[in-house]
C-alpha cells in the first residue's frame, strides 16, 4: 500500500485552506512537503518543496516568505534566511538542492505527488 | 639601548591629546613615559564642563579611552604636582618628594582663571570656573543660594552662567567691557545676543566695574561699582579670562613673555631645546590661543618633533568660533570687528526671529574676511572655509546671509573649490584630502564617514559640511548612492513611507503595483508590513498583510533553533503581581516551557510548538496578560527600577512613569526593535543611558536622553533634554519616536540614524523642541493615532477562528513535527542535539 501511495497522487487539503503567498506543511506518507501557492498576475501556481531546512535542520521552510529574486521565484528561510528556488529547490546562496515534489489543483484539492 | 625619558606635566586635554598622538607614533615604543596630573583624575572635557550640571558625571566626560595609560604604559602620577625643574640635572620634582629625570620634557600646564584685585574676592562665596571640584564647590554654595553672578561676560563666563541656571539660582552676568563677548563678536551681535539671553532669564549689566565686595543686605555679599550702583548676591563666579600657568617655567628661568606665557618657537620648544610647552601656557608669536583645537595642533607638532621628524610646525591658528550659549547659536570668523584697512561689511538683522549676521569683506569686495553670526549660525561652515582658502566670493555676497526664500538657494560654495589641505574638521584636525581618501576607501555613509575620520564627532559645527565634501566625492567617483531598499523598489524605506502614508496605500499589492515590480521579498515584504504597521496599524496578520510578515510576525512568538517558538508576556515597567507570577509558573508547568527572566524584565517562556500557541495564549489572556510584541520590530519594554516609592533615593516614581510609557507606547511597529527604560534617580539602575530612550528622575522632573542602545556596538545616549514635566516628555518621546519611525532606515537603530542626520543631536532638538520644520502636531496627531488604534494582537486572535486555524505544524494532520525533540538539563527542558536525538531514536 505504501509504495502504491508514493506512485500516484495524494489529496492534502482543500484550495481554500492556503492563503495566497502564504506556506502551509502537509504530511505526506511520511515526508513533510510544504506547499505554496503564489500569485501570478490574476491567477496562481503551486509549488511543492520537502519542509526540512538542511541550514538549520528543523521543518520550517514552509514558515518563509515567499517572494521573487532574479528571476526565480523563492521561499526565504525563517531561521538564517537562505533562499531556495521554488521550482527546482536549488539554494541561491550556497551549492545545496532539496527536493521538489509535483503538486497541483484537482476539483478543489491540492494533489502532491511523491514519485519522480 | 636604554629607554628615553619623556616626561609630561599636566593631563588636561591637550596633555592627553599629546599623549594619545605621541603615543599612536612607532618612537613611543623607545620611550618611558612619566606624565604628572595635578588633579585627582585624569583628562577631562572642560569644554563640556557645563553638563555636569545637566547629569553628566566625571565619568562621562572623561576623555582618556579606555584601558590607555595600562596599554601603553604611560605612568601618570595622579594627584600629584610637579612643583620644580632642575635643568641643569634634567630632573622634575613633585610634590609628593618625588624625582623623574627627563630626556625631553612637556609642558601642558595650561592656565587659571584670572580673579581681578578686588578686595573681598577671597571670601568663602567667591568662586571660579575650571576645574570639576571647582564644580563641586559651586553645587555645595549654590545650595545654600538663592542669587548667583558671574563676573565676565565672554565666552567662558555665559557658559558659568548657563551653570548657574541650570543649578536654579537666579542668574546675573557683569561685565567691564559695554558688550558681551566683546573678543569675539560686535556691537549688534552682543546686542542680540543680550535680548536672547535676557529672555532667558539671565540678567546682564554691562559697563560695570567692581570696586569691592562687602556683606550683603538681601544676600550675603553685596558687590559696589564704580557708577555708584550695587548688586546683592550669595555667589561670585569668576570668569574674566584665563592667565598662562607658567610658575614652573619661570622658575626654571625659561624665556618668557612680557604678560606671562611660556615662549615657543614653531616646532613649539621652549628657550631650552629639550622642553617643550604646548596649549594655553604656551605663547606663540607674542599670543596664547585660549581654544582647544590650537592647543591640539600644538600637542602635534610637538610629537612630531620630540619623535625626531620634526615634521610639522605650529604657525598659528584660526581664532574663530561657533558655540551655543545656553541654546543660543553664536559664531565669530576671522576679522569679525572690520578692523582690516578698507574692509567694508554686509549686515542682516531680524529682531522678529532674533538674528543678526554679519559678514566683512576685503576693500576689492573679492574675499570674506570675517563674520558674526548669532541666533543662526548654519552658514559657519561655508563661511569659513570662504574665508580660510581665500574662495573668491559670489557677485552678490550679502546672499551669503540673507534667508532664502521662494526656492532662491543661497550660492552654494561648492565644496570642490575647497583645496584637499583644507582643515574641515579643526577639533579633530580632519582636512579635506583626509575625508576624500576615506571615502575613495569606499564609505558611503555619514555615520560611516565620522567614525572613520574622527570628523565632525567632538563640537559637530562641521557636520554639514563633512556631508557636503561626501556627496561630492561620491558624484565625482561615478558612486550613485542607491537606497534602494531591495531589487523590487527602487526607492529607500523613508521613500516608501511618503508614499504609503500620502497615497493612503494599504496593502503590498497595491504598492508593488503602482511603485514597484515583481513578486516581492523577504527584505520589501516586511518592510511594507512594518510600514503599513505604523501608518494604519491594522493587525498583522489579517489576511492580506499575513504573507508579508516574517514568521515571528505571523505566528507572534520568537522563532527558535529547532522550530519552536517562545513566549513573552508584556509586563508593563517590568511590575508583575504574585498572582501573575503564579499565572505564568502555572502555564509554563502546565506546557513543560523552558522559563528565563529577560533583561527586559519580562519571563520568556521557550519550547512551544505552533498548535501549543495559541491555548498558552488563551490562559495568558484569562490571566489577565497581553502581547509583549517581543517577535516584532516594535517597542519592547520599558525597564524600570522601583523609585521613590519604595527606594531611598528614588526622587520620582519611575515605575508609573514607565508604565504609562509602555502602556502608551506598547504594540507599535518601528525600522528596529525599540527599547525604553526609567530611573527614579540619577543612580541610573534601570541602565536607561543604554536605551533608546532613557528617562531619569531629577529632582524638578525628568531628563531625557535618547539614541543609547546595548548590542554588538554599545552606545551610551545623549542628554536631549533636562527637568522636563510629565506632559512636555510625552511630547518629546512621541515626536521624537515618530520622527525616527517616518525617516529611518530598514533595520536602522536610533543611534545609527541620528548620526547620519546633518546637524545629528542638535538637528534633533531643532526639530523635537523648537518644531524648526512644522511637524510637531502632525507627528503627535500619527502617535496618538497609533495609541487609540492599539490592540493585543493575541486577544483578537484567539477571538478568532479564522485566524486560529493557522496554528498547527501540518495542514492536513494533527501530529506534531516529530524532529522536535527536547531533554532536560538543570530541571528543565532544552532542544536535542542531533547525536541526543539519534540515541533517542534508537532508544525508542
Amino acid at each position: 500500500m505504501n509504495a502504491k501511495a508514493e506512485l500516484s497522487w495524494v489529496p492534502v487539503c482543500d484550495l481554500d485552506d492556503l492563503l495566497t503567498n502564504v506556506g502551509v506543511c502537509a504530511k505526506v506518507s511520511d515526508r513533510q512537503v510544504a506547499i505554496f501557492k503564489v500569485a501570478e498576475g490574476d491567477s496562481f501556481n503551486l509549488y511543492a518543496i520537502d519542509n526540512h531546512d538542511p541550514f538549520s535542520n528543523a521543518n520550517v521552510l514552509s514558515r518563509g516568505i515567499v517572494g521573487d529574486l532574479k528571476g526565480h521565484n523563492v521561499v526565504a528561510s525563517p531561521i538564517y534566511k537562505q533562499h531556495f528556488c521554488l521550482e527546482t529547490g536549488k539554494c541561491l546562496e550556497d551549492d545545496i538542492e532539496i527536493p521538489v515534489y509535483k503538486v497541483r489543483e484537482n476539483a478543489g484539492k491540492v494533489e502532491v505527488f511523491l514519485g519522480s | 639601548m636604554s629607554k628615553q625619558k619623556l616626561v609630561v606635566i599636566g593631563n588636561g586635554m591637550v596633555g592627553q591629546k599629546f599623549l594619545e598622538q605621541f603615543a599612536g607614533k612607532e618612537q613611543a615604543a623607545s620611550f618611558q613615559i612619566t606624565t604628572f596630573c595635578e588633579e585627582p583624575r585624569a583628562a577631562y572635557d572642560r569644554v563640556h564642563l557645563s553638563e555636569y550640571f545637566t547629569g553628566k558625571t566625571a565619568e562621562d566626560l572623561s576623555l582618556v579611552p579606555e584601558g590607555f595609560f595600562e596599554s601603553t604604559s604611560i605612568d601618570i602620577r595622579l594627584g600629584d604636582k610637579a612643583v620644580a625643574i632642575d635643568r641643569k640635572n634634567k630632573e622634575v620634582k613633585s610634590a609628593k618628594g618625588d624625582i623623574i629625570s627627563y630626556d625631553k620634557l612637556v609642558l601642558a600646564t595650561g592656565s587659571y582663571p584670572f580673579v581681578p584685585p578686588i578686595p573681598g574676592k577671597d571670601r568663602p562665596e567667591c568662586l571660579v570656573y575650571r576645574t570639576i571640584e571647582d564644580l563641586e564647590a559651586i553645587k555645595a554654595t549654590a545650595t545654600k543660594s538663592r542669587v548667583g553672578v558671574v563676573v565676565g561676560g565672554g565666552l567662558l563666563g555665559l557658559e558659568a552662567a548657563k551653570a548657574l541656571k541650570d543649578l536654579g539660582l537666579e542668574t546675573h552676568v557683569v561685565e567691564f567691557a559695554p558688550r558681551l563677548m566683546a573678543v569675539q563678536i560686535d556691537e549688534g551681535g552682543g546686542k542680540m545676543l543680550r535680548t536672547k539671553i535676557e529672555e532667558l532669564g539671565v540678567q546682564v549689566h554691562t559697563g560695570k566695574n567692581t570696586q569691592e565686595i562687602v556683606d550683603g543686605d538681601e544676600c550675603t555679599l553685596r558687590m559696589n561699582f564704580a557708577d555708584g550702583s550695587h548688586l546683592d548676591t550669595d555667589l561670585i563666579l569668576f570668569s574674566a579670562g584665563i592667565r598662562p600657568q607658567d610658575e614652573l617655567a619661570r622658575q626654571a628661568e625659561l624665556a618668557m613673555g612680557e604678560r606671562g606665557g611660556i615662549v615657543i618657537n614653531n616646532y613649539c620648544q621652549t628657550s631650552d631645546e629639550d622642553i617643550f610647552a604646548v596649549g594655553e601656557c604656551a605663547l606663540w608669536n607674542n599670543r596664547i590661543f585660549g581654544l582647544v583645537a590650537p592647543g591640539y595642533q600644538m600637542s602635534q607638532v610637538a610629537a612630531d618633533a620630540i619623535s625626531g621628524e620634526f615634521s610639522s610646525e605650529f604657525k598659528g591658528a584660526d581664532m574663530s568660533t561657533k558655540l551655543k550659549l545656553m541654546g543660543v547659536d553664536v559664531a565669530s570668523i576671522g576679522d569679525a570687528h572690520g578692523m582690516t584697512k578698507g574692509a567694508q561689511s554686509y549686515i542682516y538683522t531680524d529682531e522678529h526671529n532674533q538674528v543678526y549676521k554679519k559678514i566683512v569683506v576685503s576693500e576689492d569686495g573679492k574675499y570674506l574676511l570675517g563674520a558674526v553670526l548669532v541666533g543662526e549660525a548654519e552658514e559657519y561652515g561655508t563661511l569659513l572655509q570662504m574665508m580660510l582658502n581665500n574662495i573668491e566670493l559670489p557677485e552678490f555676497p550679502d546672499a551669503l546671509i540673507l534667508p532664502q526664500r521662494g526656492g532662491s538657494a543661497a550660492p552654494a560654495m561648492g565644496v570642490d573649490k575647497l583645496p584637499d589641505t583644507a582643515q574641515i574638521c579643526s577639533c579633530n584636525n580632519v582636512s579635506k584630502g583626509d575625508l576624500c581618501c576615506a571615502i575613495q576607501g569606499g564609505i558611503t555613509e555619514l555615520g560611516d564617514l565620522k567614525s572613520a575620520t574622527k570628523a565632525a564627532t567632538s563640537c559637530g559645527g562641521c557636520t554639514a559640511l563633512v556631508g557636503q565634501v561626501l556627496n561630492a566625492e561620491l558624484e565625482k567617483l561615478g558612486i550613485e548612492v542607491k537606497k534602494d531598499l531591495c531589487e523590487h523598489f527602487p526607492y529607500s524605506r523613508q521613500e516608501l513611507y511618503h508614499l504609503v502614508r500620502v497615497e493612503g496605500i494599504r496593502s503590498f499589492e497595491e504598492l508593488i503595483a503602482k511603485h514597484g515590480k515583481g513578486k516581492g521579498c523577504d527584505i520589501c515584504k516586511p518592510t511594507t508590513a512594518s510600514i503599513l504597521a505604523s501608518c494604519w496599524n491594522e493587525h498583522i496578520i489579517e489576511p492580506a498583510l499575513a504573507g508579508l510578515q516574517d514568521t515571528n510576525d505571523y505566528f507572534m512568538a520568537n522563532m527558535q533553533k529547532d522550530g519552536t517558538y517562545s513566549v513573552v508576556p508584556r509586563v508593563p515597567g517590568g511590575e508583575i503581581t504574585p498572582d501573575g507570577l503564579i499565572a505564568i509558573g502555572q502555564i509554563g508547568k502546565k506546557y513543560d516551557l523552558y522559563t528565563k527572566i529577560t533583561g527586559g524584565q519580562r519571563i520568556d517562556l521557550f519550547g512551544a510548538k505552533v498548535h501549543e500557541l495559541p491555548l498558552i495564549w488563551k490562559e495568558l489572556i484569562d490571566a489577565g496578560f497581553e502581547s509583549g510584541h517581543a517577535y516584532g520590530k516594535s517597542m519592547r519594554t520599558v525597564k524600570s527600577c522601583v523609585g521613590s516609592t519604595w527606594c531611598r533615593y528614588g526622587v520620582q516614581d519611575s515605575v508609573g512613569m514607565a508604565i504609562l510609557v509602555e502602556k502608551r507606547y506598547r504594540g507599535i511597529r518601528s525600522p528596529h526593535k525599540l527599547k525604553l527604560a526609567v530611573s527614579g534617580c540619577t543612580r541610573e539602575c534601570a541602565e536607561a543611558q543604554s536605551k533608546d530612550v532613557g528617562v531619569i528622575a531629577t529632582e524638578k522632573g525628568w531628563n531625557l536622553y535618547l539614541c543609547g542602545n546595548g548590542g554588538m556596538k554599545p552606545r551610551h545616549a545623549d542628554l536631549f533634554a533636562s527637568d522636563l514635566d510629565d506632559t512636555t516628555l510625552i511630547k518629546y518621546i512621541d515626536r521624537f519616536l515618530m520622527f525616527y519611525i517616518k525617516t529611518a532606515d530598514r533595520l536602522q537603530r536610533t543611534s545609527v540614524w541620528m548620526d547620519n542626520l546633518e546637524g545629528g543631536l542638535d538637528y534633533l532638538r531643532d526639530v523635537v523642541i523648537n518644531d524648526s520644520l512644522g511637524i510637531g502636531e502632525e507627528l503627535e496627531a500619527q502617535m496618538n493615532h497609533l495609541v487609540d488604534t492599539y490592540q493585543c494582537e493575541w486577544k483578537t486572535t484567539v477571538e478568532d477562528p479564522e485566524k486560529m486555524k493557522r496554528f498547527r505544524h501540518f495542514v492536513n494532520s494533527d501530529e506534531t513535527d516529530s524532529n522536535v525533540v527536547f531533554v532536560k538539563e538543570r530541571g528543565q527542558i532544552r532542544p536535542a542535539r542531533e547525536d541526543e536525538k539519534r540515541i533517542d531514536t534508537v532508544a525508542v
